[in-house]
Parts: C-alpha cells; structure tokens; sequence
C-alpha cells in the first residue's frame, strides 16, 4: 500500500512537471511569433492582436477538448501521446514558416489580416494540443470530488509559472544566444522525450498494477 | 584636419546650447500619443523640434530653425547628405523614417524632378511633420503609412527600384530588429537600381556596432562609413554593385559644395571623414551576422 501511494506520488510530481513545461513552451513558442511573423507582416501592434488572438482561440478550443478526451479512460500514455502530437505539430513552424509566410504574403494585401491568417496557419494547432495537456493533467491528479479544487488551483500555478518562466527565460536569454529555430526545435524536442517517458512510465504502471492484482 | 576639427567645435558651440536649454525652457507646442510612442513638438526660442517618448535631448528626432527653414540641425542629416557624393543626381529615392520630413524637403528642392516615397509606420508622425515641420508634398512626394519592410517587399513584387535608399528608421531607445538583418539588407540591396546606393543611419557605439557590420559586409562586401563619435551616429554607405561604388570627381564635388551650402552642409568636409571597410576594418573577422533568426539588435544595443 505505501509503495502504491508513493508511486502515486511520483507520478504527481511528473504530472506538475510536465505541465510546468508546457506552460513555458506555450509562452515561449508566443513570444517568438511575433520574430517569425516580422520580415513579412511587420512588428506593429496588430502582429500582436493576431498572436494573440490565435493563442487564446486555440487554447480555450485545446481546454474543451482536452477536458472532453480526459472523460475516456484518461492513462499517462495518452497523456505523453498528446505531448508527442503537440510536439510534432510545432515543427512545421521552424520548417515550413518561410514558404508558408511567403504565400500569405503574396494573397493578402493587408498585413493584419495577412498575419492574422498566418498565425492560424503556423500556431493554431499545436496551441490547440499543447492546451488540451492542462484539463486531462488535473483528470490525472485529481482522486476525490473534495481536493479537485485544490489540484486545479495547484496545476494552474505551476502551468501559468512556467509559463512566465518561459517568457521571460526566451526573450531575455534565448534569443540573445540561439537561432529561432533552434529554440523551436529545442522545444519539440523536450515535449517529445517527456511525452515519450509519460507513455514509458504509463505502461510500466500499468504492468505493475496487473501484477499487483493477479499477486 | 586642425582646421575641420576648429569648424566642428565651433558648430557644435553654436548649436549645442540651443540644446541643452530646451528643457527647461521649451514651449509644447503638440502633444500626442501615438500607437508607437509619446510625440513632443517644442519650440525653444527659433528652434522647432519633434520629440519621441521623453523630454530629453537623446531623443530629439529632427529639428528645424524657423527663421531658417533650409539649414540642417542635425549632424546626422548633413551626413546623410554623404550619399550625394556616390550619386550626385538620384532620379529615386526611397526614405524609411520620416521624422518631420527634413530629408525629403531637402532632396526635393535639391532636384525638384527627383520622386521620392517616405515611409512611416507611424500614422501620427506624418501628421506632425505636415502640420508642423513644413512636409511638402506633390505629385512627385509620396507617402506612405507602412512598416518599412512590408513596404520594400511590395515595392520588390511591383519590380520598382531606387537610385538612393536611405534608412532612418532608428531612434535611440528602440530599434526595430527586422530592419537590420541580412535578409532584409537583401532585400533592400535588390530594390537598389545598378548605381544605387543604401545609406544608413546607425550606431557606432555598443556591441551592436561589429554585429551589424559584420551583416552589412556579408550583404554588400566592403563599404564606406562616416562616424560621429560624439553622437554615437554613423552612416553606412553601401552600394549595389561594388565595382560601380565611384565618388564624384573633383568638379562635381565643388558643384555639390555650393548646392548644399545653404543647407549648412560642408560636404567637402564629410567627405574628407569618410572610411573604406576594405583597408580598416575594425570589428572582429568572426561577429555573429545578424538574420531573421538571430537579431537580438535591442539586447546588443545595451551592452
């Protein structure tokens, strides 16, 4: 029993972690849109009113859904699977954001809409993933009816502070040493190894729990 | 030289402590802010300036003198003029950064036949500088309300180009970091007519110095510069094509002497300051180059 609870345990301080993370990449991957969407659009105010705009839309979308899969036998690999999609969602931004960006430019006079459609086109789903982690994390630590409260206060924390962290840690240090996209790159590749080792971790618990109870 | 330098120390004597005095004594005469930032227009005694932000010196962006409306305040602007030592008779002129037009009115009566396009991203400042500055415009000024890379993008698409481009897209608090990379230089180097020539006001102080010159060599080989270390100011003069980069001969460097007289330029003497890149080039051979990927401008501007 005390091995179970603290197995529990772990696997708590994981989820937090994991959504620590997003949190920064969320914001990170944000404050580096306006760089990306510069040479084409400009770095007036409305660059950011379509930043922005994106980021929030898909995020509430990424709630939604997240919360609505969490209701399907929620499991720590489906957790790491979402991690791995998200991750792979935003590699499009450091590989294909030139000719992308190009083409927008070109059909679209009017840089505000013209960034607007080019923030859809780079950002819109791998927010929408990177947004469904937040409610199937609180699905995964929550146990009772009476601390759910308390989790979601507790995820909010550590999410929203990793994501000042990652604002603050990418426009005052990063870009001062690395390519953009190296950054992006850095970033899919931290999601990819921890959603891979949350599928890992999932099945290896998932074994010891099915040991547990043919012992 | 000793001679120069006396004209210089006596130049700055004379236009210095209208400075200096300006804040305490300066008259508001408009107030606004604008998407981008606070705009001051002052007057102190017979000078009129446009102020960007605070109420400081460092952030004065063009000035003019009532009684005299011709005579250049400001060291960077008569060092702009510089380009006129390369093309002596630019038929087109792109501007990036209006301020209160100086640039324009100058080079428009300096050749009445010469079209010239301002950009400025900044609604409010176009304004003032009508309203306040004297900005003539005619059919052959035109104007336009735009981020000053969107506009060279377009202006590549339309297959136009331009004899002169100057950048003055700078102030000192805030650099607009995609006006300064090699891929916007690019552009900017293709939109260039065969003789044409980009000068550039700059910075000469801070890290920031090597990197960009560091970018606008890998952009356009070596290049010519006139620094002001007073100011920090410096001027980049770099061309399309390097074997067509000629300064005036000696008849057209007197005709230019007298057209720009009036305008308080000694160009005969900016021209004595000016550097070649290819025989003393003083940053190290390995400075990062500046790209879309890579411009952290403002973060180097500090350090």
């Amino acid at each position: 029993m005390t091995t179970r609870a603290s197995q529990n345990n772990y696997q708590n301080y994981f989820v937090y972690m994991l959504a620590f993370t997003s949190g920064f990449c969320i914001m990170g991957v944000e404050l580096l849109a306006g760089r990306i969407l510069a040479p084409f659009f400009g770095s007036s105010v409305h660059i950011w009113g379509s930043i922005i705009t994106v980021f929030m839309l898909s995020l509430s979308l990424g709630y939604l859904l997240g919360g609505k899969l969490s209701t399907h036998s929620a499991s720590l690999q489906h957790y790491g699977t979402i991690f791995i999609i998200a991750a792979l969602m935003l590699l499009p931004i450091a590989s294909m954001s030139q000719w992308l960006m190009e083409i927008i430019f070109l059909a679209i006079e009017d840089s505000r809409y013209g960034s607007l459609v080019a923030s859809m086109a780079l950002f819109f789903i791998p927010t929408i993933f990177l947004g469904m982690l937040s409610p199937y994390s609180v699905r995964l630590l929550v146990t009772s009816s009476h601390e759910s409260g308390q989790v979601a206060g507790k995820l909010y924390f550590v999410s929203t502070l990793g994501s000042a962290l990652g604002t603050i840690i990418t426009s005052f240090y990063l870009v001062l040493w690395f390519d953009i996209n190296h950054i992006i790159y850095s970033f899919c590749s931290l999601l990819a190894c921890l959603g891979l080792f949350a599928v890992l971790l999932g099945k290896s618990n998932q074994q010891n729990s099915m040991e547990a109870s043919h012992a | 030289m000793p001679k120069s330098v006396v004209s210089y120390v006596l130049l700055m004597l004379c236009v210095l402590p209208a400075f200096l005095s300006t804040t305490s004594h300066a008259k508001v005469v408009h107030k606004e802010k604008s998407l981008y930032r606070n705009i001051l227009v002052e007057d102190e005694g017979d000078l009129r300036c446009l102020k960007f932000n605070v109420r400081s010196n460092e952030s004065q962006q063009s000035c003019f003198l009532k009684s005299a409306p011709k005579t250049l305040v400001f060291n960077y602007t008569k060092l702009l003029m510089s380009g006129l030592l390369f093309n002596h008779e630019p038929k087109r002129v792109l501007i990036v950064g209006l301020g209160g037009g100086t640039m324009s009115n100058t080079l428009t009566q300096l050749f009445p036949n010469a079209k010239i396009d301002n950009i400025e991203i900044d609604d409010a400042v176009i304004k003032v500088a009508r309203r306040y500055f004297g900005f003539v415009e005619n059919d052959n000024i035109g104007t336009f309300s735009q981020d000053g890379r969107i506009f060279i993008k377009r202006a590549l698409l339309k297959k136009q180009s331009y004899d002169w481009i100057i950048l003055d897209a700078f102030n000192g608090d805030y650099i607009p970091e995609h006006l300064l990379t090699k891929e916007f230089l690019q552009e900017t180097k293709q939109l260039l007519s065969d003789n044409g020539i980009l000068t550039a006001n700059t910075f000469s102080l801070s890290q920031l110095y090597a990197h960009e010159s560091a970018t606008y060599k890998s952009v356009f080989g070596d290049f010519y510069q006139v620094v002001h270390q007073k100011n920090s100011n410096r001027i980049i003069l770099a061309a399309k094509n390097n074997a067509n980069f000629n300064l005036v001969n000696s008849t057209q460097l007197n005709h230019l002497q007298k057209q720009l007289k009036p305008y308080n330029v000694d160009i005969k003497h900016i021209f004595s300051n000016i550097s070649y890149t290819k025989n003393n080039q003083d940053w190290p051979e390995n400075t990062r180059i500046l790209t879309d990927q890579f411009s952290p401008a403002n973060l180097l501007n500090s350090h």
